[in-house]
């Protein structure tokens, strides 16, 4: 697609010739890599080269070429000693079976985490890139201030579009207005199916640079034409060709489609937008979008711009700030500032506090990029603590190798290439993992990701990555046991060695042991604060009754104009024993109005109020609870101007007699009939909106159903779908559970939690695996000491607690270091929500007293082994 | 000594350097064994069998000039020296003999 610049072999692998390539070769072999390239690509064309190049460039990579003295005699052996050097790595793995298992099952499943952590990483930083423009898109929102407040919304009205066309024109290079991504009903002949698509202006294919696989991106100038998704296109029409064909939606108009474009991919904003609709037919067919035209306050709509490419967003924000205050005289007192949003930050920095940008969702990316490297760094420092810990049993391995006459580089090589072995292992192993997690991974955090098997650069940097951590981990053993000198390891001097490498070598053991349980018990810690804190919230009352609640969504004309008759039906079939329109679904208020005024109002307050239109039997089928007054009832006529408000509209109206007061609204009195419990809108975590219900069938948008609760859900569902399809012939019938709308609610949470639980179990089974290790170690280190502890009388007891309680102390100090920091940062994190709870000290005594016992279990089995262990046998061979 | 060791892939080099006298270098040898055997030839590998013969004093090089086509990098020309020579003539000879004493029972 993209257009081929030039003939250029691969530049990073000129790069990695550079960086190896000795001075004096560097000109022959550059040369001649030059000279192959241009003259495979005449002959096999570009691909083949730049592979053949790549491969060259790595058949360079030979000991003999990389002398850097031009007259040395190159060592024929080389590759022979690294035959032998990885023999011998082969052995040493096949011998100590224990730690080689430890080792590599410990670094793989560091090595899935961060693999797994940086795909998901990488996806999000990677979000909308889909988009050509993507540098140069933003959407315009604005910040405005109520009771001294700024609040920052997204919504714009819907004049601002055309005074940015006409004051502005030059800084931009496209337009559009679109409307929210909604669901809509399409259907084609008999097919009939629920997707989501905007109406967009036409200037929106171009922006969002659509690929058009059939047809043309024109047809949004027309207003009754229509582009698809690939796969919609797909759904309504099979294999037919569908350009010129005919589809009707929402059972209202009907379109011709005149385009189909390449499905959205899954890590866009628009990736729901599966079909697009002209926006002079949304204006035309819809009286409130068309009295908005003209209309300041209205801020219900989305606009989008792309910026011309001699301007930055910041200078165009500059010029269009005061774009509303101007037009609209009675706005200015909200102080509304227009501002544009680059599509580049929409995606991790999309939060406002008070006019400012906070950190957004791009903390989730650094919190879990941290936990990520902390997992990984577990798993290399047990690496690390194996591989010191034994390092000093081969002492005299190194000891006679050197007497027989090894160089210390060759030491060194073989050091190493048995560590870059174990990585190799461990990398190949996590990749599996990975491979088998992907599913399930992406199935807790809402993505698509696959792992990209194909792109030789992340092969690149994997195969870097496990040869830094090899290399890293084999360096202690690589460098310090190559130093030693043979006269004073073979001459037995046991002690002396112990105390060339013991003494400070198990200091830094133990500071790693220390590191390590601190950061699992700071996960742990933070995963039961996460999953407390859910829980918390599915506690809190919830004001209605969920369960047995189904509501419909009333899309379509047809349900619009339902009548007693479908009602009569619907209770006929035995299935449904209430239902109730409302203009909101159960657990949300989607409108506010702010022109309320009752007695006792303070002038300068705002009176924004949550609305909701409601039935007469709405309070009967949600079962909501009256705590004050009484619900509406068709035996009051006159409960047409009749208000039931909620316990937090009571508490912000400041009402101490809420029952019997006349609020203002509309120029008319409504008088306050009833107080109910709060019902939780929005999210659980938040306080509950003050909202008012009114009698308003006209502005019912859903409908409610309280099923029996003696039937099935199943049952209920197949006999209620016949009488949606008397009186709605034109859409599927679509449904959805309160209950599970309501958990919704919680699934960034519950995502936060399950991959937060995930990892603190991670990091505790790597933790406990070096733990094991290292204890097996000291256990086999101290076998002579324990014989003779035991000849002389000692009780397997008090062999057990001598070997633990080191172990204990250094999960103690790591207790100790971690509490506080677990605090700080979950303190912080639950200052985001106002429903939440304290974090309490049995969630620290919890972990530290499970810390001990697993740190106990773990350590145990070597103890009790090496206590056991007949004496005899240890002390025999001296 | 009894003659000194050739392998298989530094005899190709060898006579690859000896077709392209006095224009054989790294990249020439490399489309020499291409062209003429038909199999993929890694650079690194004969830059490392031309090195080899260097040192066991076959062949024997010098600078030579610079091309446009690389990238105006110069290169190191090689050439076949008398004990090069002698070294294939004996392969040759070595193999001849051995032809000859195959039985033509051998190729039933």
């Amino acid at each position: 697609m993209s257009m081929p610049k030039q003939n250029i072999p691969p530049r990073w692998a000129t790069w990695l010739l550079q960086c190896f390539c000795p001075a004096h070769r560097a000109n022959e072999m550059e040369g001649d890599l030059t000279e192959l390239f241009e003259m495979r690509v005449k002959l096999s064309g570009l691909r083949q080269a730049r592979w053949r190049y790549v491969q060259d460039v790595f058949s360079l990579l030979r000991p003999s070429l990389l002398k850097s003295k031009p007259d040395a005699y190159p060592n024929p052996s080389h590759t022979d000693m690294l035959r032998t050097y990885i023999t011998i790595a082969f052995r040493n793995l096949a011998k100590n079976r224990t730690y080689s298992a430890i080792n590599i099952v410990g670094l793989s499943v560091g090595m899935t985490t961060a693999i797994l952590i940086g795909l998901w990483m990488w996806d999000e930083l990677s979000y909308n890139q889909y988009h050509h423009h993507y540098d140069r898109i933003a959407r315009v929102m604005q910040h405005q201030s109520y009771n001294g407040t700024t609040s920052t919304t997204l919504a714009t009205p819907l004049p601002m579009r055309a005074a940015l066309q006409s004051e502005h024109a030059g800084e931009f290079t496209h337009i559009a207005s679109s409307s929210w991504t909604e669901d809509h009903i399409l259907s084609a002949g008999e097919k009939k199916i629920s997707r989501k698509g905007n109406c967009v202006e036409p200037d929106f294919p171009s922006m969002m640079s659509l690929r058009i696989i059939k047809g043309t991106a024109t047809g949004l100038d027309n207003p009754s034409s229509a582009l698809l998704s690939a796969s919609v296109a797909e759904a309504l029409f099979g294999g037919e060709d569908p350009i010129n064909k005919t589809i009707r939606v929402d059972s209202k108009d009907y379109f011709k489609v005149t385009g189909i474009y390449e499905d959205l991919p899954y890590n866009t904003e628009f990736r729901d937008v599966t079909f697009l609709l002209p926006w002079k037919y949304f204006l035309a067919e819809t009286p409130w979008v068309k009295r908005s035209e003209t209309n300041w306050s209205n801020n219900s709509f989305l606009l989008l711009v792309q910026i011309a490419p001699n301007t930055t967003f910041e200078k165009v924000s500059a010029k269009i700030e005061k774009i509303k205050a101007r037009h609209a005289k009675e706005e200015a007192r909200f102080d509304p500032k227009a501002f544009l949003h680059p599509m580049s930050r929409w995606h991790l920095h999309s939060e406002w506090e008070n006019g400012a940008a906070v950190r957004g969702r791009i903390q989730f990316v650094w919190l879990f990029g941290i936990i990520g490297g902390f997992v990984l760094l577990l798993a290399c420092i047990n690496f690390m603590n194996l591989s010191t810990a034994r390092s000093q049993k081969r002492a005299k391995e190194v000891g006679v190798r050197k007497a027989v006459g090894s160089r210390r580089s060759q030491l060194i090589a073989q050091f190493l290439s048995e560590s870059i072995m174990v990585a190799m292992f461990a990398f190949v192993l996590g990749l599996l993992m990975v491979q088998v997690l992907l599913p399930w991974f992406n199935h807790i955090a809402d993505k698509q990701i696959t792992f990209p098997w194909g792109d030789h650069q992340s092969w690149l940097i994997g195969l870097g990555f496990t040869f830094v951590t090899g290399i890293l981990a084999g360096s202690y053993p690589a460098l310090y046991l190559s130093g030693f000198r043979p006269v004073k390891v073979l001459t037995g001097a046991g002690a002396s060695l112990r105390m060339q490498a013991g003494r400070f070598a198990a200091l830094s053991r133990q500071t790693l042991v220390i590191v390590q349980f601190t950061v699992s018990i700071t996960l742990v810690i933070g995963t039961l604060v996460v999953l407390g804190q859910i829980r918390h919230a599915k506690n809190r009352p919830v004001g209605f009754d969920r369960s047995g609640l189904l509501s419909v969504d009333m899309n379509t004309p047809d349900l619009l104009a339902t009548s007693r008759a479908f009602r009569h039906d619907l209770l006929q079939t035995g299935a449904a024993i209430n239902l109730a329109k409302s203009s909101s679904p159960a657990a949300e208020v989607w409108s506010s109005d702010a022109s309320f005024s009752w007695p006792g109002k303070d002038p300068a307050q705002l009176g924004d109020l949550g609305t909701v239109g409601i039935t007469h039997e709405y309070g009967r089928t949600v079962n909501w609870q009256i705590r004050e007054g009484r619900d509406f009832s068709p035996d009051f006529p006159t409960d047409s101007l009749a208000m039931v408000i909620n316990e937090s509209a009571a508490r912000f109206m400041g009402l101490k007699e809420a029952v019997g007061t006349r609020v203002q609204w509309n120029g008319a009195a409504y008088t306050i009939i009833g107080v109910v419990h709060d019902i939780i809108t929005g999210s659980p975590f938040m306080p509950v909106q003050p909202a008012v219900f009114m009698l308003r069938e006209d502005w019912a948008s859903f409908i409610h159903i309280r099923l029996n609760p003696a039937l099935t859900a199943a049952d209920a569902i197949s006999k209620l779908e016949p009488v949606f399809k008397k009186y709605n012939p034109g859409s599927p019938f679509e449904y959805k559970f309160a209950s599970e709308e309501y958990d919704r609610k919680f699934r960034t949470e519950e995502r936060i939690g399950q991959l937060a639980t995930t990892f603190a179990s991670l990091a505790i089974f790597i933790s406990c695996l070096g733990l094991f290790g290292l204890a097996s170690f000291f256990a086999e280190q101290r076998r002579k000491e324990i014989g003779i502890r035991k000849v002389l009388g000692a009780s397997v007891a008090s062999l057990w607690k001598m070997l633990s309680k080191d172990f204990l102390i250094l999960v103690t100090i790591a207790c100790l270091v971690a509490m506080p920091i677990a605090y700080y940062v979950m303190h912080d994190w639950l200052q985001h929500y106002t429903y939440r709870i304290t974090i309490s000290w049995w969630i620290f005594a919890v972990t530290i007293f499970g810390a001990m016992v697993i740190t106990l279990i773990t350590v145990s089995f070597q103890a009790v082994k090496a206590a056991l262990l007949n004496p005899v046998k240890s002390l025999q061979n001296e | 000594m009894k003659g000194t060791y050739l392998g298989e892939f530094e005899e190709v080099v060898l006579l690859a350097v000896a077709i392209r006298t006095g224009d054989a270098y790294g990249a020439a040898v490399v489309h020499e064994i291409e062209q003429q055997l038909g199999r993929t030839v890694n650079l690194g590998a004969v830059h490392t069998a031309l090195y080899r013969l260097e040192e066991k004093g076959l062949v024997k090089s010098e600078m030579g000039g610079a091309t446009p086509e690389r990238g105006g990098r110069s290169k190191r020309l090689y050439v076949v020296t008398a004990a090069g020579r002698r070294a294939l003539e004996e392969i040759r000879q070595l193999r001849n003999q051995m032809w000859e004493t195959i039985p033509k029972i051998a190729w039933s």
